[in-house]
C-alpha cells in the first residue's frame, strides 16, 4: 500500500515537471530554443545569485542567534579549555571575515558580469602581483595560527608527572564506562584482559597478585576534585571507543590492546557550573523541551519525562556498536574534601573480590 | 609514439563499423562509452546513496517513530515502522562508502577522466581499450557485490565508512561485521583493481597520446587535474588495498595485525600484539588523498567550465596548475589529522597539524583565481555555470572550517562531531557533486548529443543549492555544541535535547534537496532521447573535443587529428573577430601566443 502511494506520488512528480517543461517551451517558442542560456536567463540568475549571496547571510546571522550560544566556546570546566576556547573564537571570527567577503566577491561578480550580448569580456589571464599577494596573506594568517595552535595542543597534551597528579583509568566495554582510581598509593595495578574473571568479579582483569592492585576501586561514576590535575589512562576491553568530555575540552580514544593517556585539571564543580547563566539558559530550555515533548506522552498515555538537572556527562565519541548512542557515564566535580569522603565510601579491589 | 597511435587508430576506425550490440553497448573499448557507463552507474549507485542518507536523516529527526518509508523500504530491520540501530549505522557506512568510493570516484572521475582525456587531448582512444574495458567491469561487478551485500542476513557493514578494527573484525561486536562485512570487502579490493587500472590508464594516455603542438601546458585544466588525481590513485589505493587484505587475515586466518588483548562476550580471544592504529594510519594513507582524488577532478571541470561561460581565460593558469600539484603532494602527508586523538603520539599530531594547515595556502589561491576568472567577464549563466559558480561557494564555506579541524588543539573538542560532518559534506560532497553536475550539464551534448534542458537545470540548482546550506550550515553548530555524529539517537539523554529542533530542520531541507534530484533523473533520461539537438559545439568553446562530429565515432575524428597551435583559454582575446579562439587554430601573423 505505502510502495504503491510512494510510486503514485513519484508518478505525479514526473508528470508535474513534464508539463513544467512543456509550459517552459510553449513560452519561448517564439525564438529558436537552443537550451543555451540567453540574455534573459544571464540576467535573472544574475539576481538569483545577489538573492542567494542574502540567503547565505541569512541563515549564518539565524543560525549565530539562534544556536549560537555554542556550549563549546565559553565557560569551560577544565584549566586548558579557555587557551581552546579563545583559539576556537580567533578561528571563528578569521573564518567568519574571509567567508563574509570571498562569498560577496563571488556573487556579486557573477551579478555585475551577467552575459550579454555584445558585450567584451576583459582578456586578463595573469598577474603575479595579485597571486602574490593572495599567497602571502594566508600564509601569515596560517603562520599565526598554526604557532597558536601547536603552542595550545603541546601544552595540553604534554602531562607534568611533577604536579603530582591524580591517575584515574578510563575503562572501555560495550557499552559502558568504568573508572579505575588508584587508591592511596596513586599507582595503578597491572592489568589485562586476559585475567579476568567474571565468577570474581575482577571485572577489569587486575592482576590480584599485584599490591598495587589492591587498594584499587573500581566505580562507574566518574568523581574528580576541583583544582586537582588529573591524568586519565583509558583501556579499552573490546573495540575502539573514545572518550569524549565535551565541557573539558578533552577527548582521547580507548583502544584495545593499549594504553592511551589525557590529563586536564577540573576548574568548576558540577555546583558552580550548575550556577552558571549558560548552563541555567540551557537547562531551562530543554525543559522547555521536555515539558512539551511529555504532554504528548501523557497523551498517549506513557510516563512523562523526568526534568532534567545538569551534570558533565563523558560519552562515547568512537562508533563502537548497536548501542553506541547510549553510553555514557556521569561526571561529578567537587570540592576536594567531599571528593575524598566519596572514595573513602568505596570498595577496594581487594574487598570487591567474590572468593 | 604519436604518429603511431594515430596510423594504427585509422586502422581500427576501417574495421569497427560492423559492431553488434554487445560490442557497442555492453564490452565497449570506446572510451566514450565507456564514459557513458561509468556514468550511469555511478548515477544509479548515486541514487542509492542519497535514498539511504534521507532514512537515517529521517530517523534523527524523528527518532525512534514508525514510519511507512522505513517500513517499505527496510523489512525486517524495521519492525513496526521504527528503525533498527543495527541498520541505522549500516545505512551510514553504506551510505559514505557509496558516495566517498562508487559515486564521486568512480561516477565522476570515471566519467570525465575517459570521456575528456582522449578528446580534450587529441587521441583517438585510450592507451589501453582493454584495460579500460576491464576498469569498467570490475567496478560494475564491484558495485554489485556492494548492493548484494545489502541483503546479507546479518546485515550489511555497519561499522563506519572507515571500517576501524576491531569493530570491523569481529562478527560478535556488530551484526554487520559477519557476511556482510566480508562482501564489503571484497567489493573494496576489486573496486581498487578497477581504480587502478583506470589510473595507469590515464597517466599513459596523458602523457604519449598527446596530439601534435600539445605540450603539457597548453592542456586544459582539466586534464591536468585528471592526470593529477591519477597518480595520486596509483600511489595511495594499493596501502588501503594492503590494510583490507590484512583485515581479511584477521578476521579469516586468525592474525594479528590490528588486534590485540581483546574480551567480548564473555571469552578472551587469541590476538596478541596487532595494533587497531596501525588500520587507521594505513586507512587514511588512502583515505585523505582519497578526498583529493575526489575533488581535484571536480575542480578541473570548473575550471574549464567557469573559463568558458566567462568568455575569459582561466586567470592565473600556471599558479592552478602549481596549486594542484601542491594540493597533491600536500595530500599524501597529512593523513595523521584524522587521529589527532587516536592515542598516537602527541609529537606526531604537531606535525600533521602544520602540515595539513599548508594546504589552506593552494586552496585559497585557487579560490581566489576563480572569482578572479569571472570578473570583469561576459557570464553566459548556463545551469554548468551556475553549478560552477556553486562549487566555489561551498569549497570556500567547507574549506574554511577546516583550520579548525586541521589544528590539532581545536580538532580534541570537535573530533567526530556534526562539525566534522558538515565539513566534509560541504567541501568534498556538495562540492564534489557540484562539480559533477556542472561537468554532466556541459559535456552531456558530447556525450548524448542532444542538450539538457536548462529551465529544469535551473530549478535543479537554485533549490539544490539552497538545500545544501540548508541542511550542512546548522550542522556546524549542533557540532559545536557537542553533539557526536553517528548516534542513532540523541533523545536517550537529556544533554542534546535542545539541538533536536535542528535536527529536524536539517531533515526537512534533506528531504526537499533530495527529492529535487528527481528532476535531474527526469531531465538527464528523457533528454536521451527526447532533448534538443545539439551542435556541434553549443558552448561556443576552444578544446578540442568540440572539433569532433556530434555523431560518435570510433577514433573521434573523420579525418587528421587535429594539430594545436596555443593554450586552450584563448576567450575574447583582443585582436580576433568571435570571442572565442579554438586550439586548432593556427596563431595570426604576428600574434603571440601568450606567455602564460
Amino acid at each position: 500500500m505505502t510502495a504503491l502511494l510512494t510510486i503514485i506520488v513519484l508518478v505525479f512528480i514526473l508528470i508535474a515537471i513534464w508539463q513544467m517543461v512543456k509550459i517552459f517551451d510553449l513560452a519561448q517558442a517564439k525564438n529558436e530554443n537552443t537550451q543555451v542560456a540567453t540574455d534573459k536567463d544571464n540576467t535573472l540568475n544574475g539576481y538569483l545569485m545577489m538573492g542567494f549571496l542574502g540567503f547565505i547571510y541569512l541563515i549564518t546571522i539565524i543560525s549565530c542567534v539562534k544556536w549560537g550560544d555554542l556550549p563549546l566556546l565559553s565557560n569551560s570546566a577544565s584549566e586548558h579549555g579557555p587557551t581552546i576556547d579563545n583559539l576556537m573564537v580567533i578561528s571563528l571570527v578569521i573564518i567568519f571575515f574571509v567567508q563574509t567577503i570571498t562569498q560577496f566577491l563571488l556573487h556579486y561578480f557573477a551579478f555585475k558580469y551577467k552575459g550579454e550580448k555584445g558585450k567584451q569580456a576583459l582578456f586578463f589571464a595573469d598577474n603575479n602581483k595579485l597571486e602574490a599577494i593572495w599567497t602571502i596573506i594566508p600564509v601569515i594568517v596560517l603562520a599565526g595560527l598554526i604557532i597558536y595552535g601547536l603552542n595550545t595542543w603541546i601544552n595540553i597534551m604534554g602531562v607534568d608527572e611533577s604536579d603530582d597528579p591524580i591517575v584515574v583509568e578510563l575503562y572501555a566495554q560495550q557499552f559502558n564506562w568504568k573508572a579505575r582510581y588508584a587508591g592511596a598509593d596513586n599507582t595503578l595495578g597491572k592489568a589485562n584482559v586476559r585475567l579476568i574473571d567474571l565468577d570474581r568479579a575482577n571485572i577489569l582483569g587486575l592482576d590480584e597478585a599485584d599490591p598495587n592492585a589492591q587498594d584499587d576501586i573500581i566505580t562507574t561514576e566518574l568523581h574528580l576534585p576541583k583544582g586537582r590535575p588529573v591524568l586519565f589512562k583509558m583501556r579499552s576491553q573490546d573495540v575502539l571507543h573514545s572518550a569524549y568530555m565535551p565541557h573539558f575540552r578533552a577527548q582521547m580514544n580507548c583502544v584495545p590492546g593499549m594504553i592511551t593517556q589525557f590529563g586536564f585539571t577540573p576548574s568548576k564543580t558540577t555546583e558552580e557550573m550548575r550556577a552558571t547563566l549558560e548552563i541555567q539558559d540551557k537547562v531551562k530550555n530543554i525543559n522547555e523541551i521536555r515539558v512539551e515533548k511529555s504532554k504528548k506522552l501523557v497523551a498517549k498515555g506513557e510516563d512523562p519525562l523526568e526534568r532534567y538537572e545538569f551534570d558533565y556527562l563523558l560519552i562515547c565519541n568512537k562508533i563502537c556498536g548497536k548501542s553506541h548512542y547510549n553510553m555514557q557515564m556521569k561526571i561529578v566535580v567537587e570540592t576536594e574534601e567531599e571528593f575524598n569522603a566519596w572514595l573513602k565510601e568505596q570498595k577496594e579491589f581487594k574487598n570487591s573480590l567474590i572468593n | 609514439m604519436s604518429a603511431h597511435a594515430d596510423t594504427h587508430a585509422h586502422d581500427d576506425h576501417g574495421h569497427h563499423h560492423k559492431e553488434t550490440f554487445v560490442t557497442k553497448y555492453i564490452f565497449s573499448m570506446d572510451h566514450k562509452m565507456i564514459a557513458k557507463q561509468y556514468l550511469v552507474t555511478g548515477t544509479i549507485m548515486g541514487v542509492i546513496g542519497v535514498m539511504m542518507s534521507l532514512l537515517f536523516r529521517m530517523q534523527i529527526a524523528w527518532p525512534e517513530q514508525p514510519n511507512v518509508l522505513f517500513e517499505a523500504l527496510l523489512g525486517k530491520w524495521a519492525p513496526d515502522g521504527v528503525m533498527d540501530a543495527d541498520i541505522y549505522l549500516a545505512l551510514v557506512t553504506i551510505h559514505g562508502t557509496i558516495m566517498v568510493f562508487f559515486v564521486l570516484t568512480a561516477g565522476l572521475s570515471g566519467t570525465f577522466s575517459n570521456l575528456l582525456i582522449p578528446l580534450q587531448i587529441g587521441a583517438r582512444d585510450m592507451a589501453s581499450g582493454f584495460l579500460n574495458m576491464v576498469s569498467y567491469w570490475l567496478f560494475f561487478v564491484s558495485s554489485i557485490i556492494m548492493v548484494i551485500s545489502l541483503f546479507v542476513e546479518a546485515g550489511p557493514a555497519a561499522a563506519g565508512w572507515t571500517i576501524y578494527p576491531p569493530l570491523s573484525a569481529l562478527p560478535m561486536a556488530q551484526g554487520g561485521s559477519g557476511a556482510g562485512m566480508t562482501l564489503w570487502l571484497v567489493s573494496m579490493a576489486i573496486f581498487i583493481a578497477s581504480s587502478l587500472l583506470g589510473s595507469l590508464n590515464y597517466v599513459v594516455t596523458v602523457l604519449n597520446l598527446r596530439t601534435k603542438g600539445m605540450s603539457m601546458t597548453r592542456l586544459p585544466l582539466t586534464i591536468w587535474a585528471f592526470f593529477v588525481t591519477a597518480i595520486i590513485g596509483i600511489i595511495s589505493f594499493p596501502v588501503l588495498l594492503s590494510a583490507a587484505l590484512l583485515l581479511i587475515m584477521d578476521r579469516s586466518f586468525g592474525t594479528s595485525f590490528f588486534l590485540s588483548d581483546i574480551f567480548i562476550q564473555g571469552e578472551v580471544l587469541h590476538y596478541q600484539g596487532g595494533s587497531p592504529v596501525l588500520f587507521e594510519h594505513l586507512f587514511w594513507f588512502l583515505g585523505h588523498p582519497e578526498v583529493y582524488i575526489v575533488i581535484l577532478p571536480a575542480m578541473g571541470l570548473v575550471s574549464e567550465i567557469m573559463a568558458t561561460n566567462s568568455r575569459k581565460p582561466i586567470f592565473g593558469y600556471r599558479a592552478m596548475i602549481a596549486s594542484i600539484l601542491a594540493i597533491a603532494f600536500l595530500s599524501t602527508i597529512v593523513w595523521g589529522h584524522h587521529m589527532f586523538v587516536s592515542g598516537m603520539n602527541p609529537f606526531l599530531g604537531s606535525v600533521f597539524t602544520f602540515t595539513t594547515l599548508l594546504i589552506a595556502i593552494p586552496s585559497a589561491v585557487k579560490a581566489f583565481n576563480w572569482i578572479t576568472t569571472i570578473w570583469k567577464g561576459n557570464l553566459q549563466m548556463n545551469p554548468a555555470m551556475l553549478f560552477s559558480i556553486g562549487f566555489v561557494s561551498t569549497f570556500i564555506t567547507g574549506g574554511l572550517t577546516g583550520i579548525i579541524l586541521g589544528d590539532s588543539a581545536l580538532d580534541i573538542n570537535v573530533h567526530d562531531t556534526y562539525f566534522v560532518v558538515a565539513h566534509f559534506h560541504l567541501v568534498m560532497g556538495i562540492s564534489a557533486l557540484y562539480g559533477m553536475f556542472a561537468g554532466i550539464y556541459h559535456w552531456y551534448p558530447k556525450m548524448y548529443g542532444r542538450m539538457l534542458n536548462k529551465n529544469l537545470g535551473y530549478i535543479h540548482f537554485w533549490i539544490t543549492a539552497v538545500c545544501a546550506y540548508g541542511v550542512f550550515f546548522p550542522m556546524h553548530f549542533i557540532g559545536m555544541a557537542g553533539l557526536p555524529r553517528r548516534y542513532y539517537t540523541n533523545s536517550n539523554f537529556p544533554l542534546f535535547d535542545d539541538v533536536s529542533n535542528v535536527n529536524v530542520i536539517i531533515t526537512i531541507f534533506a528531504l526537499i534537496g533530495g527529492v529535487v534530484q528527481i528532476v535531474y533523473l527526469y531531465n538527464f533520461f528523457s533528454s536521451m532521447y527526447y532533448g534538443k539537438k545539439a551542435t556541434q559545439n553549443p558552448w561556443r568553446a576552444t578544446t578540442l573535443e568540440w572539433t569532433t562530429p556530434v555523431e560518435h565515432i570510433h577514433g573521434n575524428w573523420p579525418g587528421e587529428i587535429p594539430h594545436v597551435y596555443r593554450w586552450s583559454y584563448d576567450y575574447s582575446k583582443p585582436g580576433h573577430d568571435v570571442d572565442f579562439v579554438p586550439q586548432n587554430v593556427p596563431l595570426k601573423d604576428g600574434e603571440e601566443e601568450l606567455q602564460h
